[in-house]
């Protein structure tokens, strides 16, 4: 039995040893960040246009959408010394509960127009529930750390245009 | 339709056992035998629900006798979701997100059999990419299942290796899953009508990378466990579930075919285009944990030949060339006539607001999943929203089996027969 057992353990082991000259496929995680794809739905943002008015007219769309029902808006008129947007109303509210969100990147289908998107920020674990509560400032604001996103011209045909105009 | 073999134990061939083991009086409790009724040598133990090799919260009341298993109830509902329930409440639209996350590793099969549902009540035609697309990712996604069961599967035999060694293959898949789709698990990129957005030009060249890896990694996972002593003593012979009995207790997929019936919905039901390509239902049949761990090792092979015909195929297609149906009413209007068209805003608006609206009528439509067959059975009313939605699930059907082949078996068995049903637990309690 022992003639059997060796020869049979050992062919077990060859391929465990032949892995060990081979590339690591490890990824250095928090050093190194691996490039997302074009496509990848991360984090919301919210855009602006080139003169600085919120591209959201709050038409509350995203919400109407939003399959787990996670999305806020309470809209409100824009007047001559308070524009935010480009519309006639705007978002006075706008939030997302990050916690409840599926990323399913319906709301970004929904969006008529173009002002929500998602982006390719995954880093959003926080320690309270009450942090992933995001509001309409955070979701305006850039993120601070970047994260490599791969060569859109082979990985994303055609690239929507709504991703390159905002 | 292939004719097909409804009692596939041919005649000359050695029965697995004889007769039948499903407990009789409750086909899913193994009754402590009258014998033993009382005695106190008896042991209940918990098996779960917080258990590593349950695949989830699956709880098993085991009751034994030394190490011996002599009974046995299994107790579900941990993960229940409410998802039948919740569908109800949401657009259809909406519910195409819902069906994918019922079963964690086979969501590309879940999402299918909803979109079909819709797809056939609403008689909408569907353009041969995305029919082609979408068998290729169902298959991608049936080798990622398998993969996930193989390592999980090993690690709860004490073979961790195999774990890194399956995760190496099932990571790159997912790569494969959020260049296409966007996410890499639960993508909604089955839309009624076809395909949310276009096929990247860089998916087929890394698909092919990896249809040309997968067959050399099937052949180094089975170098690595295929003649190893402890692997071989642990699932030889264990957990046996006859022909009959697997009928019997209506089981599909993998658990059926390594009992020895020869029954594959792709072949035998054919959806999308599976008609159109070349592949073989492989089957065993001594129905033990060996025999099904071989069923999925050559199942795997097989889904990597039907990738490859699929992007074969794919590869025929112009680039430009249209992914998803155009009808204005189901489908949501391309996004640079938003700002053109007022017609289109208009539809756009109605779809995800409303909805758009499904005739009356019911429909079930089954697929093979990973587990085995899939069924949705979709009721509309006519409305921008299902009356009723129910999914049958492979895994709770596995699941009943396991009272059948725990037939004298160890406690230490228990966890390779449990695991060799393949059930997610999800799945089971949706
Ligand atoms: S990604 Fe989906 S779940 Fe998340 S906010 Fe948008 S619509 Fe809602
Ligand atoms: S983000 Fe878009 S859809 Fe949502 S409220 Fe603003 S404009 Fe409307």
């Amino acid at each position: 039995m022992a003639n059997e057992l060796i020869p049979a353990t050992l062919k077990g082991f060859a391929v465990t040893f032949r892995e060990i000259f081979k590339k690591p496929i490890t990824q250095q995680y928090p050093e190194v960040k691996r490039p997302v794809y074009p496509r990848f739905r991360g984090r919301h943002q919210l855009h602006l246009h080139a003169n600085g008015l919120e591209k959201c007219v709050g038409c509350s769309l995203c919400a109407a959408a939003c399959p787990s029902d996670c999305i806020r808006v309470v809209a409100d008129e824009n007047t001559a010394d308070n524009r935010v947007s480009a519309g006639e109303r705007y978002a006075r509210i706008y939030e997302i509960n990050l916690s409840r969100c599926i990323f399913c990147g319906y709301c970004e289908l929904a969006c008529p127009f173009d002002a929500i998107t998602l982006g390719n920020e995954y880093e959003i674990s926080e320690y309270s529930r009450d942090d992933l509560i995001y509001t309409k400032d955070m979701l305006l604001g850039r993120p601070v750390k970047k994260i490599p996103v791969a060569d859109p011209s082979i990985y994303d045909t055609p690239v929507p245009y709504y991703k390159t105009h905002s | 339709m292939a004719t097909v073999e409804r009692h596939p134990v041919q005649p000359g061939k050695q029965l697995i056992y004889e007769g039948t083991r499903i407990p009789p009086r409750c086909p899913t409790i193994l009754d402590v035998p009258a014998h033993l009724a009382g005695n106190e040598d008896i042991n209940q133990i918990n098996f779960g629900p917080n258990h590593p090799s349950t695949h989830g919260v699956l709880r098993l009341v085991v009751d034994l006798d030394g190490e011996l298993v002599v009974g046995l109830r299994a107790v579900i509902g941990y993960l229940h979701t409410g998802f039948e329930k919740t569908m109800e409440q949401k657009s259809w639209w909406k519910c195409i997100t819902y069906p994918e996350r019922i079963d964690y590793l086979s969501f590309q099969t879940n999402e299918l059999v909803f979109v079909l549902a819709i797809e056939r009540l609403l008689a909408l035609e569907v353009p041969e990419k995305a029919t082609w697309m979408r068998m290729c990712l169902l298959e991608l996604n049936r080798i990622h299942s398998h993969l996930v069961w193989l390592g999980t599967a090993c690690l709860e035999l004490g073979a961790i290796s195999m774990f890194w060694y399956t995760f190496r293959e099932r990571d790159q898949i997912l790569d494969l899953s959020e260049m296409v789709c966007g996410t890499r698990m639960h993508t909604r990129y089955f839309q009624a009508g076809g395909l949310a957005e276009d096929i990247p030009t860089g998916f087929y060249d890394e698909c092919w990378k990896f249809v040309e890896q997968m067959p050399k990694a099937v052949d180094q996972y089975e170098d690595m466990v295929d003649r190893n002593r402890i692997w071989l003593e642990r699932t030889k012979g264990l957990g046996l579930l006859s022909a009959d009995d697997a009928i019997a207790l209506g089981q599909s997929g993998p658990c059926l075919r390594a009992s020895g019936v020869d029954w594959d919905l792709r072949r035998d039901q054919p959806y999308l285009f599976y008609d159109r390509v070349y592949f073989t239902v492989c089957t065993r049949e001594h129905g033990d944990v060996w025999d099904r761990y071989k069923v999925h090792m050559d199942e795997m092979r097989q889904s990597v030949r039907i990738i490859a015909q699929c992007l074969e195929q794919l590869q025929k297609f112009e680039p430009g060339a249209p992914w998803i149906a155009d009808d204005r009413k189901v489908v949501l209007p391309p996004r640079e006539e938003l700002h053109t068209s007022m017609e289109s805003l208009i539809h756009h608006f109605k779809i995800v607001t409303e909805g758009y609206r499904v005739p009356e009528g019911e429909i079930y439509t089954t697929i093979e999943s990973p587990r085995g067959e899939m069924g949705c059975y979709v009721v509309s009313d006519g409305g921008a929203k299902p009356w009723r939605v129910k999914f049958r699930a492979p895994s709770f059907v596995a699941l009943q089996a396991t009272a059948t082949c725990m037939h004298e078996a160890l406690i230490a068995d228990m966890i390779a027969i449990a695991g060799s049903l393949d059930t997610v637990m999800g799945e089971v309690d949706r």
